[in-house]
């Protein structure tokens, strides 16, 4: 399959609540001579339906699948949830022959076969195995070597390494690697791999903002003057929610959450309005100054 | 499930064959690989904030088959599917995925969290697991963004007709 053309799949959240991280996305890989390719059709990749209806699931994931086969296209997502399951869905439907006969039982009522002829892959992975970290560093015109900041992987792009096994959950480099690509230190702090909570907002909100709360105490405590995330669901939770934290349990941080591909786009020299800077809600104008060389 | 509940266990709650019919189902194969080391509920971000979660309760409850006490609980809901009990289970027993089909298994009775059945009419209405804004929409050419693709609603619900649990996708269906 070609290295440079993909077909981008946004999920639901992305359209939803955090357009800054496709904007970003978009520019940083066409920076990188990556072509997108938009999906004829779209429906969610069945994750949240995965708790009520595993087969469920396992349709809808296998509807995009079958669809992305058609136009002959790998399928490159920014949401981890979705990399993480057209990756696990396609790899139980391309080894699994009687799984694979019954879903496309129900492709077939609308003209749909899964075939298990492509690959999906998430921005990162793309980032680090496709184009490779020379072509991401050789992108870098202005390296945000002033910048201190913490990476925060999320659950999704790591685990259950069975399935992702791109990165060591327990110890994991490639944000970090990608991060350092831009310049900019990556500092390492306590519980890095813990998940941000989203996953319990609507079930128990207290519960799910307490560990995003947690998470940003660490953050704070190694004086991270920014967090990067590659989710944009731990985005919605540390950067619409800070606020919200800040005041349910009486804490400071004002630390900006910036998506990766805001941080590589600031360091290929795009402005920051470009990359949908404006839509952040904790304010990132501290940063912002030092990375134009300080006032 | 709070302790008081959980004192007494009384020999009508149980069914034995519980462990055995869940051990079919995919995900929920290595249930009873279980020696309840407890290494899921020491690692999970949850049971850190939750008086009532705890991942290897839910598994021994299971191998017991005391199937009413877990499929009718709110506990179970509260997984945030982080994953982080399976990769490090030293018995491979893949604790998130068998929350998941105890999760797939309490909605066949009707238990569903109220997010759930929202996303799912979403899903069926448009695509998408949420309702998005027509501001939204608009807003992407001012972002220099291309149009969303569409959901084909009838198709989805061509491919997701007859499914379990059959109320949930029929009522939400409404076909």
């Amino acid at each position: 399959m070609s290295k440079g053309r993909y077909l981008i799949f946004l999920g639901c959240a992305i359209p939803y609540r955090v357009s800054a991280f496709e904007v970003s996305a978009r520019k940083v890989l066409a920076k990188l001579g990556v072509e997108l390719v938009e999906m004829p059709e779209f429906n969610c990749c069945g994750l949240p339906l995965d708790p009520v209806s595993h087969e469920a699931m396992l349709v809808l994931a296998a509807r995009n699948l079958a669809l992305a086969e058609q136009k002959g296209l790998d399928i490159i997502t920014l949401c981890p949830g979705c990399a993480g399951t057209l990756k696990k869905v396609n790899r139980m439907l391309k080894e699994d022959g009687a799984l694979r006969h019954s879903i496309n039982q129900r492709l077939k009522e609308v003209g749909l076969e899964f075939k298990g002829t492509i690959e999906a892959k998430h921005l990162m992975q793309v980032l680090i195995e496709d184009i490779g970290l020379e072509r991401v560093k050789d992108s870098v015109i202005k390296p945000l070597t002033a910048l201190s900041v913490a990476e925060h992987n999320g659950c999704h792009i790591l685990r259950p390494k069975e399935f992702i096994g791109f990165d060591d959950p327990e110890d994991p480099k490639t944000l970090k690697t990608l991060i350092e690509a831009t310049g900019a230190r990556c500092l390492d702090y306590l519980e890095e791999t813990e998940c941000c909570g989203a996953p319990s907002v609507g079930v128990n909100d207290k519960i799910a903002l307490q560990l995003a709360r947690n998470k940003l105490n660490h953050v704070k405590a190694v004086k991270a003057e920014a967090m990067i995330t590659i989710c944009p669901f731990c985005h919605i939770m540390y950067d619409t929610n800070e606020l919200r934290i800040e005041k349910m349990f009486n804490e400071t941080y004002g630390i900006p959450i910036l998506h990766y591909p805001q941080l590589l786009g600031l360091a290929m020299g795009f402005q920051p309005e470009e990359l949908g800077f404006s839509e952040l809600r904790v304010d990132a104008s501290r940063i912002l100054d030092k990375t134009k060389g300080g006032k | 499930m709070t302790q008081a509940e959980c004192k007494v266990v009384k020999a009508s709650e149980i069914n034995p064959r519980f462990k055995y019919e869940i051990s079919k189902m995919h995900g929920a194969e290595k249930l009873m690989r279980c020696f309840q080391c407890g290494t899921c509920t020491s690692d999970c971000p949850i049971a850190r904030y939750s008086e009532s979660y705890r991942p290897r309760q839910i598994i021994r409850m299971a191998q017991l088959g005391l199937e009413d006490r877990i499929l009718d609980s709110d506990t179970l809901w509260l997984c945030a599917s982080c994953f982080t009990c399976t990769d490090r289970c030293p018995q491979d027993v893949e604790v998130a995925s068998v929350i998941r089909v105890l999760r797939n298994l309490a909605a066949e009775r009707g238990h569903i969290p109220q997010v759930f059945r929202e996303q799912f009419s979403s899903i069926l209405e448009s695509g998408y697991a949420y309702k998005i804004p027509e501001l939204r929409v608009k807003r992407r050419e001012l972002l220099g963004l291309p149009p969303l693709p569409k959901g084909n609603s009838e198709s989805i619900r061509k491919t997701l007709r007859g499914l379990k649990p059959e109320k949930f996708f029929e009522n939400n269906g409404g076909y």
